[in-house]
């Protein structure tokens, strides 16, 4: 990696963190002379886990899909197209619904839990080093029973107002979270992501194949082991509290690559800062696009991340077919 | 002295029966045997791959007390399949065999080794199975391990780089003092090379010696099944053979 990327993602990162807090800044100056302290608490209370929460679950997807895509040996592989989002979606919405637990610790274990589920069923079924056809293919049917199975459990809920209580969360969305909320994604997510910064030697190993990994002394089924557990740990904890946010994980990564001279785990650290920056620039959007209301931040993930995931099938065909 | 490498008693389940293994010096040993008779799964067993049963030491030193970086100028272990999971640049796999903050003179050594220095920048996916093999070479060579184990360094490479590997592995031997264990199947161009030949079948060592008295013995015919005429190998007892003789 070139000596000025590094620190130049940090300085971007950290100042779209300020920005987030100061944009729009005229109601917080006007606030500031009128009534200091209820301008602090909107500082404190709404823009500081707004801002943490993009932060966070940016990092946490741009890290888990750098580790996840050098443990896969596959550029497709992310937490949502791998179907991870949707377990921890599926996790939680029946943790809230079903079984009546909305406390934020309650929820971020039901969606640790669904995440985890996800990862190891794509583990039984496309195998630790699939095509990226049987990848996608198990990714999309994971996608669609969990979103099923959360539609089912929506409408079996006792609650009739479940779908459009769910509706909001569903679609993700960092607005209106206390600072408690912020802090139960944002501690495990950080925990995570420090962790498998840990792995990023290991997973550079794994680009010679699993055999000559293990040569080099690395335990090759505890690190996949690590990696799932750390992915569903820190996705889970992020879903449960913002909902699902999609792309993200797939696009940094790629954009990390291009700093760590295409290392996969070397990736890890980059795409963290590049994760946590695209959701922070999301989030800017979604606050000051000037359409009179606010949108679900993960459509416009997904509005970005579609097209771009587009190109790269579009382009990834090209290559293999020339 | 302590032997370069002493393996006592390496199993693999259902692939290799125990197996005692040595090389007191500094040597070039060739694996010879049948597809799927065990050559792979004692190397393997060798570089401690899927958990081997029984003790590996090379030089005294277990590969397990030691940490990645301390091991890669341990051993290194070629495999015998030639993808490239990932699409890295030649010259950054090759480094990748290299323990972190290794110079990068290393590096350029092992590649300028096997001609691979215009190759450097290039994605590995994009390279001819034959180059890509070098580089996978240059990648386990680079670290000038104490011990080298290759399944099939040969295969994919043309006659000229054959020989020139070979010379290759040989100079490693006998200037660097590497210990150096290859499967291959080319008989002939192991016996040419090796200081000794090790003849495997059924996941067991069935016989091993001088490479030329190898070659001359009967337990190669039998295990191969195939002979030596003039120079040239044939099938031993093929059906036609026995039809056209009188």
């Amino acid at each position: 990696m070139s000596r000025l990327a590094f620190p130049a993602l940090i300085l971007a990162a950290v100042s779209a963190f300020v920005l987030s807090l100061a944009v729009p800044w005229p109601p917080v100056a006007a606030l500031l002379e009128e009534d200091r302290p209820l301008a602090l608490a909107l500082l404190w209370e709404l823009r500081l886990p707004r801002a943490l929460l993009a932060l966070a679950y940016g990092a946490m997807l741009g890290a888990s899909g750098a580790a996840i895509q050098a443990l896969f040996a596959n550029p497709l592989a992310s937490p949502d197209l791998t179907g991870t989002t949707s377990g921890a979606a599926l996790g939680a919405v029946v943790t809230a619904y079903l079984l009546g637990f909305s406390a934020p610790l309650a929820l971020a274990s039901g969606a640790v839990a669904g995440a985890l589920a996800a990862l190891v069923l794509l583990l039984a079924l496309a195998g630790p080093r699939a095509e990226t056809a049987t990848l996608l293919l198990a990714g999309l049917a994971i996608s669609a029973l969990a979103g099923a199975l959360t539609t089912l459990a929506l409408a079996l809920a006792p609650s009739p107002f479940a779908f459009y209580d769910a509706y909001e969360w569903l679609m993700g969305s960092l607005a209106d979270r206390s600072l408690e909320q912020a802090a139960f994604a944002a501690a495990p997510a950080l925990l995570a992501i420090l962790l498998l910064l840990r792995l990023a030697g290991p997973l550079d190993s794994l680009t010679l194949g699993e055999e000559v990994a293990q040569s080099f002394g690395h335990d090759v089924r505890r690190l996949r082991f690590g990696i799932v557990c750390l992915t569903a740990f820190g996705v889970g904890a992020c879903v449960a509290i913002c909902g699902a946010i999609g792309f993200i994980g797939l696009v940094a990564p790629i954009f990390a690559r291009r700093l760590s001279g295409g290392h996969p785990g070397r990736a890890v650290a980059p795409a963290a800062l590049i994760g946590g920056l695209l959701l922070l620039a999301a989030d800017l959007v979604v606050r000051t696009a000037p359409l009179g209301r606010t949108l679900p931040i993960g459509v416009v993930t997904a509005l970005l991340g579609a097209p771009f995931f587009l190109w790269l099938v579009a382009h990834m065909r090209w290559r293999l077919a020339r | 002295m302590t032997p370069r490498l002493e393996a006592r008693a390496v199993s693999l389940p259902g692939r290799l029966r125990p197996t005692d293994f040595r090389l007191a010096a500094p040597a070039l040993v060739c694996l010879v045997g049948p597809n799927g008779s065990g050559k792979t799964s004692l190397l393997h067993a060798l570089a401690r791959i899927d958990d081997p049963a029984g003790e590996v030491r090379i030089d005294g030193l277990r590969p397990e007390d030691l940490a990645p970086a301390a091991r890669k100028r341990l051993l290194a272990y070629l495999p015998a399949s030639r993808e490239a999971a990932w699409p890295l640049a030649a010259g950054d796999l090759v480094r990748l065999g290299l323990p972190p903050g290794a110079d990068d003179d290393e590096a350029e050594a092992a590649m300028a080794a096997l001609d691979l220095a215009p190759f450097a920048r290039r994605r590995v996916d994009r390279l001819s199975t034959g180059e890509r093999s070098r580089v996978l070479i240059a990648r386990a060579l680079a670290p000038r391990p104490r011990l080298l184990l290759l399944d099939e360094p040969v295969a994919n490479l043309d006659p000229l780089w054959q020989l020139r590997l070979m010379e290759t592995l040989r100079a490693a031997v006998d200037q660097l003092g590497q210990g150096v264990v290859v499967a291959m199947h080319d008989l002939d161009l192991a016996a040419r090379y090796a200081d000794r030949l090790v003849l495997i079948d059924g996941g067991a060592i069935v016989a091993e010696g001088e490479p030329q008295a190898m070659l001359a013995s009967p337990s190669l015919e039998a295990v191969f099944g195939i002979e030596r005429v003039a120079g040239i190998w044939r099938p031993l007892n093929r059906p036609e053979d026995r039809r056209s003789s009188p």
